[in-house]
């Protein structure tokens, strides 16, 4: 293999805690590390950006070890060129926006000061001392500092933690935005399976310092045995659209799922072509087994039963995987209405979809 | 409007509390940062060793030093044979023995000035490419400015000041090592003095007052530097 992302295999105890985590993470988009306070992934990001030592194992990024205790390697956090951007953003408050900005900025990664100070739209705050920012100002500044290192790999640490709903949707905009427009493999941490829905190619699932699953975004939020770390009741699967076109005299928008699937949703003001990534909550499909008529769902896809399994916490109700053409949907129902239904695996049904959600994500 | 005789002492009090706050700058921050950043046997026994001057009599200190650097002492014999100096009986050890009155009082300010820099900052500073020593200088130092005035203003009043050390280690010659307060000491001993012993007192005063309102400006300077906004001044 030649480029291999990043490898991790550490072991380290904390006290109590102790993190033991054996990963592959792709040398491309954005790997997320997700699980509640206290799983290990605020520790993990220590250990890769090397501001811990492992007790064992390695980490390596492509092809450089960063740490391995066997070979006896330790780089520093200096020297392993990997950028963090830290829950609160930690500018030095003796110095200028600017002054953060190019602190760790090596000559290679000058020219592009111009377009990353765009890019966050930062421009107007460079002359600014840190300690007049707003805590979303801040926290772009501290992303600009970051990847201005001209880093091989990009550490956040729930960068949207400190703000609030407004800020928070603003700042992750910004964040999509670098997403797409630097072409640089980030990790990024979050307790928001929301979040990382908007943001996430690869998922990893953390939980009391071990991993409990790490894969593409889409299957994992298929494991109906992780619903609880997932969101519990407000566990989503994914689906990748495509803007068809708009119908403004309803206020609606046409999506395509693929070929044959269409799905209209409330007026989204994206240019026909636009791929777009729709989180549906398992609880916000319904299940008919034959196309009703005269009913409000206005979405109903030709979909048929992949899998069915109890739900790990609920012996009331039971998740659904549905195949629509390659993609996958969860739907949740109850116990009863699957015995009433006697739906099986295999069989075809309508997906009725209730509600979707957008995150505006480019491909 | 000074005499001879004051303006000598003036400039030597001068001197040698200027060159015994120079001699301990560097050392002291060292110190200071052992004492604040690292864990080490033995820093319980520094911790004391530098806070020494602190609690005892200043004659001490001076003896001890007499008897460590004096021309039979260790220290003395060796500065003797390899720099050719000697220290009792010179200006120079008057700088020695304020230094070393004044030790303790720059260290304690400054280690509590590194002890409030938060260590977040140096940890990104380290992220961001910045070798220890480089965070040292751009981060840390310039966050403990507050402290390093305070603590130079703290040392350079006790070397002004400083009586007990020097008048042991370093004695009492007139354009040598007579001090403000040596020279003070000195009328107080001579009859029909007293004007002279006054003018003096009032003379101490007023540099005392001058080295107080400079530090002030000086921190309240750096503390606004941090803290200004759009490049208006804020209020302090």
């Amino acid at each position: 293999m030649t480029t291999t992302g990043l490898q991790i295999s550490v072991k380290k105890r904390q006290g109590r805690f102790t993190l033991d985590a054996d990963l592959n993470l792709p040398a491309k988009g954005v790997s997320a590390l997700f699980g509640a306070s206290g799983s290990g992934k605020t520790s993990l990001l220590r250990l890769i950006a090397g501001l811990d030592k492992p007790d064992a194992g390695h980490v390596t990024l492509g092809a450089r070890a960063l740490v391995d205790t066997q070979g006896g390697t330790f780089l520093p956090p200096s020297r392993r060129r990997i950028g963090v951007v830290f829950q609160e953003p930690r500018l030095f408050p003796h110095y200028r926006v600017r002054g953060n900005l190019t602190y760790g900025m090596p000559a290679s990664a000058r020219p592009r000061f111009d377009a990353i100070v765009k890019l966050l739209g930062i421009g107007h705050l460079l002359e600014r001392m840190p300690g007049t920012l707003s805590g979303g100002e801040a926290q772009r500044v501290s992303i600009g500092r970051a990847l201005l290192t001209d880093p091989e790999l990009l550490l956040m640490d729930e960068p949207l933690s400190g703000l609030d709903g407004a800020r928070k949707q603003e700042l992750l905009h910004f964040i999509l935005t670098l997403v797409r427009d630097v072409n640089i493999p980030i990790v990024y941490i979050s307790h928001d399976p929301q979040e990382l829905t908007a943001i996430a190619d690869h998922l990893v699932v953390l939980e009391d310092g071990g991993v409990l699953a790490s894969d593409a975004l889409e299957k994992v939020l298929l494991r109906v045995d992780l619903t609880r770390q997932l969101g519990g009741f407000d566990a989503a699967s994914m689906l990748n659209a495509r803007v068809v076109g708009h119908d403004r005299d309803y206020g609606l928008t046409e999506l395509a799922l693929d070929d044959e699937r269409r799905l209209t949703v409330p007026l989204h003001d994206a240019p026909a072509g636009t791929a777009l990534r729709l989180r549906l909550p398992a609880r916000d499909v319904a299940l008919a087994l034959a196309a009703p008529e005269g009913t409000s769902y206005r979405n109903r896809l030709a979909a048929r039963v992949e899998t069915i399994a109890p739900l790990p916490d609920d012996s009331t109700a039971v998740e659904v995987v549905l195949a629509l053409g390659e993609q996958r949907l969860r739907a949740r129902l109850t116990r009863k209405s699957r015995d009433d239904m006697g739906l099986e695996e295999g069989q075809a049904v309508t997906a009725l979809i209730r509600s979707v959600a957008f995150d505006t994500r480019w491909r | 409007m000074l005499s001879p005789a004051e303006w000598d002492a003036i400039q030597l009090s001068l001197r040698i509390a200027l060159s015994a706050v120079g001699w301990i700058l560097i050392p002291g921050i060292a110190v200071a940062w052992l004492l604040a950043r690292r864990e080490f046997r033995g820093k319980a026994l520094l911790d004391g060793v530098v806070h020494l001057p602190l609690v005892l009599p200043p004659v001490v200190i001076g003896y001890l030093l007499l008897v460590s650097m004096g021309r039979r002492g260790v220290i003395g014999q060796w500065l003797h044979e390899f720099a050719g100096m000697s220290l009792p009986f010179t200006w120079q050890g008057a700088a020695v023995a304020s230094g070393v009155m004044a030790f303790p009082l720059f260290v304690r300010a400054v280690r509590l000035s590194l002890e409030a820099v938060d260590p977040k900052l140096e940890a990104a500073a380290h992220t961001l490419g910045a070798s220890r020593w480089r965070i040292f200088l751009t981060v840390t130092l310039p966050l403990c400015v507050p402290g390093l005035v305070t603590g130079t203003m703290l040392a350079f009043a006790r070397a002004l000041s400083e009586f007990g050390a020097t008048i042991t280690f370093a004695s009492n010659i007139p354009g040598e090592t007579r001090t403000l307060p040596l020279a003070l000491y000195s009328l107080i001993q001579t009859p029909g003095q007293e004007a002279a012993a006054a003018r003096l007192c009032v003379i101490s005063v007023i540099i005392a007052m001058i080295s107080l309102v400079a530090s002030e400006w000086l921190s309240r300077n750096a503390r606004r530097r941090m803290s200004e906004r759009d490049g208006q001044e804020a209020t302090p």
